[in-house]
């Protein structure tokens, strides 16, 4: 039994939101109420929140744990660390490993490999088409059943449209989303960045905000034709929030993500190592590869939708959409250079500055980090993102106001390609429990008791 | 009693006692960081460069011990000939790496390639890359001067360099001059260098092109780069009218296998510089390119050959350029 | 220490006068002679020598201007280093008695690096050198063939040639080196 005394609880899931005390017997949540008023019964332990807030514990929708296949980049004893860290007990990895998560052998296999990990809940996502081809369906009862929670060739796009379509209606039957990777190859065929002028400064191909929103567009098409569950991945421009928006109110089943750096960081990352460069002129630090992503940072007009989106709904979820590249990847001419940023472990940090500067609430944060994604991923064995009663003790405690500096040498993860560090974030995750266990304690955490 | 000056002297006037000046630049990766007074020390510098290639003896002992790398992954017969003669005229030691393929494929890094020059003791290492930012690495990871000679689409500062000077050669103060380029904007790094010196030395830039091959986002860079504006004009014969200099670019063949452009004989017909277009300049309009020319695409053989073309003369600045360019940055306390 | 006025201008042109003579004098007639200025004191006095020569001898003797940055040997010791103005020497130096012309001589190293100049522009019969101070504290082996007037001097202290063409008036003058040694 662990008792959580005097933290400031909030869940959005119930619209709870003030100070008390939390308990956890076993693997559950068993009590909520008034600070000091816990039914306590003898050999538990205490950890103080005070001046921390505790939530539901965090449920990223989009990683990327490498393990099969790319063990160098990471595994999932290091990944489902990082998450812990991060304040995730609850992640759900894409399928592009090496075999692809397209059989029930692979996910068995990834389920396997987290429980002997033994700290967050890992969620496999299925293919949505054999070995990640694009070419014939995955078989997804068979996915569905061995416990993906959502089908996606994440990575890559759904290139043929008629596929896309049968993928869909197919999905209908298990209920489960199918996630899009929108991104039109013809158009951004070569491009590293973000078209625009940076890519123009820089003499780098660009990708343009159309390659993601003609996918998109063609993606809210099918799901109205098919009445299927579709999410959009990492959306990035104002285009794609406009078109997801007015998909939603035409009623279409949709929902949409977005990443902790596309809401803070621009195109002007890749010029220089700060976040706003002082100076147009380019320095040896110019061509950072650590914030080559694919979709590409974009603009602040589009930070600007995208956090409008979320505020508003129209954006469901935030997701990590985590990364991880090996020095050497990374660490070589741009256009050579692997995408992805290692984003487990600088996620709430970056958020927390949307809401230290005003332009998101705390509530709304965390209902996007836990509420929301539990909604989009709903595991049929257990209700995830909520601290209700019965819930599965899933719960983070972070200090809002702590300040940190990202030091990527330090992360757990073996991804230390971040175009964070060095950063000094506002907002520490302090602690982090599943299923009843600390899986992550900040070194001023103390727990008296057992 | 003052003494008279009598007439027999080519001598250069007097200036005033040169100081010594500390030179800025540890690395020349593109003019965008360059001032006025430092592009016009390096044509100072220049000037007395090209005194010592009319010599007989066309070398100093300035960078004796010294030694100089050359990293080229793209094929290049001028440059890499330019600045190793270069080097040598300054009595300095040469290295010549040849990595045509990209070094990921050979199963060496470029980090680890540069590494072993400057192992082996080069001063300075001489980039160039067909991946736009190479050279930026470069400086990122070394302890050694990087000089680019041409990344991707991005930068060409030693061409821009000479190119300047030659117009200043010719025509003086660059300032309010007209100078027109015409062609391939989007992917020509020479443009864009030139884009960076012309607006530094006061140069009013046209870019003429079809709009297929123009930069994306062009105002927006030029406001957040804090540039003077740039005109764009996609007719030529409007473009030409009153130019004092003008820069037909290479095309190369693949941008018609892109479908950028719908084919060669349409770009000709379009953009080709003749002696009839050239006409529509003022008269003593230089033509300059920055080679390879293609004769009968992006300029008629009469005009390359021309009386106005000073397209051999660029060649011959270039040394000056980078033997210039090589005394400023190598030595001295850093 | 203030700085001290060692020559006034009058004093200068008696001993541009004298120098003239006596190149004369040595060479015999003034019909194989090339004056070269070391850039940058030295180019206005080479003119200058070069105006008198013409009116004892009647011989317009050609002046040249030489910049010896290239061939200095304290290069990779500099802080930053000299600008580099061009060498212009407008005839050929071989065969030639070549008069290198500097207004002081100090550790003689910038000599030697004209001497290197001068022998890759050509193969002069001679080189002789003129100068208007000679201070002393000699590290190389060389002395001048024409001397305005020798100045011992301290190394601690700075001898600056002033000349109308560049610094708008002539004299000479000696003062303590700003931060010592």
């Amino acid at each position: 039994m662990l008792l959580i005394s005097g933290g400031h609880l909030i869940d959005p899931s119930q619209g709870l939101n003030k100070v008390g005390d939390l308990l956890v017997t076993e693997d559950k949540i068993s009590w909520i109420g008034d600070k000091g008023t816990a039914p306590v019964k003898q050999g538990f332990s205490i950890l103080d929140a005070s001046r921390m807030v505790v939530c539901p514990g965090f449920i990223d929708l989009h990683s990327h744990l490498r393990e099969p296949g790319f063990e160098d980049k990471e595994t999932i004893a290091t990944g489902t660390q990082a998450a812990a860290r991060g304040g995730f007990t609850t992640i759900c990895c894409m399928a592009n490993t090496e075999p692809p998560i397209d059989t029930r052998a692979v996910v068995d296999y990834v389920k396997t490999k987290a429980r002997m990990a033994g700290l967050v809940r890992v969620l496999p996502i299925g293919c949505i088409t054999k070995r990640r081809r694009g070419e014939e369906l995955a078989e997804m009862a068979e996915l569905a059943e061995a416990g993906v929670v959502a089908f996606s060739d994440d990575g890559d796009p759904v290139i043929n449209s008629s596929l896309m379509r049968h993928a869909l209606e197919y999905s209908r039957v298990f209920s489960l989303p199918i996630i899009d990777h929108c991104e039109d190859k013809t158009l951004s065929q070569d491009g590293v960045i973000s078209e625009g002028w940076v890519s123009t400064r820089l003499g780098l191909k660009g990708i343009p905000a159309a390659s993601e929103e003609a996918m998109v567009a063609r993606d809210l098409a099918l799901a109205q034709l098919t009445g299927a569950k579709l999410h959009i991945a990492h959306a990035t421009t104002e285009g794609s929030v406009e078109l997801i928006r007015h998909a939603k109110e035409k009623g279409v089943s949709v929902t949409a993500e977005v990443t902790p750096h596309h809401l803070t960081l621009t195109e002007e990352r890749v010029i220089g190592n700060q976040l706003t460069p002082k100076t147009y002129h380019l320095s040896a630090t110019a061509y950072d590869a650590n914030a080559k992503v694919n979709p590409p940072l974009r603009t602040k007009k589009d930070i600007a939708a995208l956090i409008k989106g979320l505020k508003e709904g129209v954006i469901d979820a935030i997701a990590t959409d985590h990364a991880p590249h090996t020095l050497a990847d990374k660490m070589c001419e741009f256009d050579l250079a692997a995408f992805g940023i290692s984003g487990l472990e600088t996620a709430f940090g970056c958020l927390m500055s949307l809401v230290h500067n005003g332009e998101l609430d705390l509530v709304t944060l965390i209902s996007k980090l836990t509420f929301e994604p539990a909604r989009i991923a709903r595991n049929k064995y257990e209700e995830l993102g909520s601290l209700k009663i019965g819930s599965p003790a899933d719960i983070t405690l972070f200090d809002p106001d702590k300040e940190w500096i990202v030091d990527s040498n330090k992360f757990a993860s073996k991804g230390k390609n971040t175009p964070f560090s060095g950063c000094q974030f506002k907002g520490k995750v302090m602690a982090a429990i599943a299923s009843g266990k600390i899986v992550y304690q900040d070194n001023l955490i103390k727990v008296k008791g057992n | 009693m003052r003494v008279t000056e009598p007439n027999t002297f080519t001598v250069m006037p007097e200036t005033s006692p040169p100081s010594l000046k500390p030179w800025q630049h540890n690395h020349i990766l593109d003019l965008d960081n360059f001032t006025k007074d430092e592009i016009e020390l390096v044509f100072e510098t220049s000037n007395a460069m090209k005194e010592v290639l009319k010599r007989e003896i066309k070398k100093v002992p300035t960078l004796r011990g010294k030694t100089l790398a050359t990293l080229f992954c793209e094929p290049s017969t001028r440059t890499r000939a330019s600045f190793e003669l270069a080097a040598k005229n300054l009595s300095a030691d040469v290295i010549n790496l040849d990595a045509i393929k990209s070094s990921v494929i050979k199963g060496e890094s470029l980090i680890d390639t540069l590494r072993t020059l400057q192992a082996m003791g080069a001063d300075i290492i001489v980039i160039r890359h067909s991946q736009s930012g190479a050279p930026y690495l470069a400086a990122r990871h070394l302890n050694v001067s990087i000089i680019n000679a041409g990344d991707g689409w991005h930068a060409h500062p030693t061409q821009a360099l000479l190119d300047l000077y030659t117009i200043h050669h010719h025509l003086g103060q660059l300032n309010g001059l007209k100078v027109v380029i015409i062609g391939d904007i989007m992917h020509s790094r020479v443009a864009h260098s030139n884009i960076w010196g012309m607006s530094i030395m006061g140069a009013e830039v046209v870019l003429c092109a079809p709009a297929s091959l123009l930069p994306y986002g062009l105002n927006d860079f030029v406001t957040n780069c804090h540039l003077p504006p740039i005109t764009v004009e996609p007719k030529l014969d409007i473009a030409l009218k009153g130019a004092d200099a003008i820069m037909p670019l290479r095309l190369q063949k693949e941008r018609q296998q892109t479908n950028l452009l719908p084919s060669l004989r349409e770009y000709i017909q379009l953009y080709q510089l003749n002696q009839e277009r050239l006409s529509l300049a003022k008269s003593h309009a230089l033509v300059l390119h920055p080679g390879p020319v293609n004769e009968g695409i992006e300029i008629a053989p009469e005009v390359a050959y021309g009386a106005q073309s000073v397209i051999e003369e660029q060649v011959t600045n270039g040394l000056a350029i980078r033997m210039a360019l090589l005394y400023l940055t190598v030595g001295g306390k850093r | 220490m203030p700085k001290k006025v060692l020559m006034t201008a009058e004093d200068i042109r008696r001993i541009l006068a004298r120098i003239a003579h006596e190149i004369i004098e040595k060479n015999r007639g003034a019909r194989y002679l090339i004056l070269v200025g070391m850039r940058t004191r030295g180019v206005p006095l080479a003119k200058r020598l070069a105006v008198l020569i013409r009116n004892l001898e009647g011989i317009k003797v050609p002046v040249g201007a030489l910049d010896i940055s290239l061939y200095r040997d304290d290069f990779s010791s500099l802080e930053s280093k000299p600008v580099v103005q061009r060498t212009d020497i407008p005839t050929d130096i071989t065969d030639k008695q070549v008069i290198l012309i500097d207004d002081v001589l100090y550790t003689g190293r910038s000599i030697r690096a004209a001497m290197d100049a001068l022998v890759d522009l050509g193969r002069p019969k001679s080189i002789q050198l003129a100068v208007v101070i000679d201070r002393g504290h000699r590290e190389l082996p060389i002395r001048a063939d024409y001397v305005g007037k020798n100045v011992p001097s301290s190394r601690s202290e700075e001898i600056q040639v002033c000349v109308e063409e560049i610094d708008g008036n002539d004299k000479v003058t000696i003062s303590a080196k700003l931060g010592g040694t």
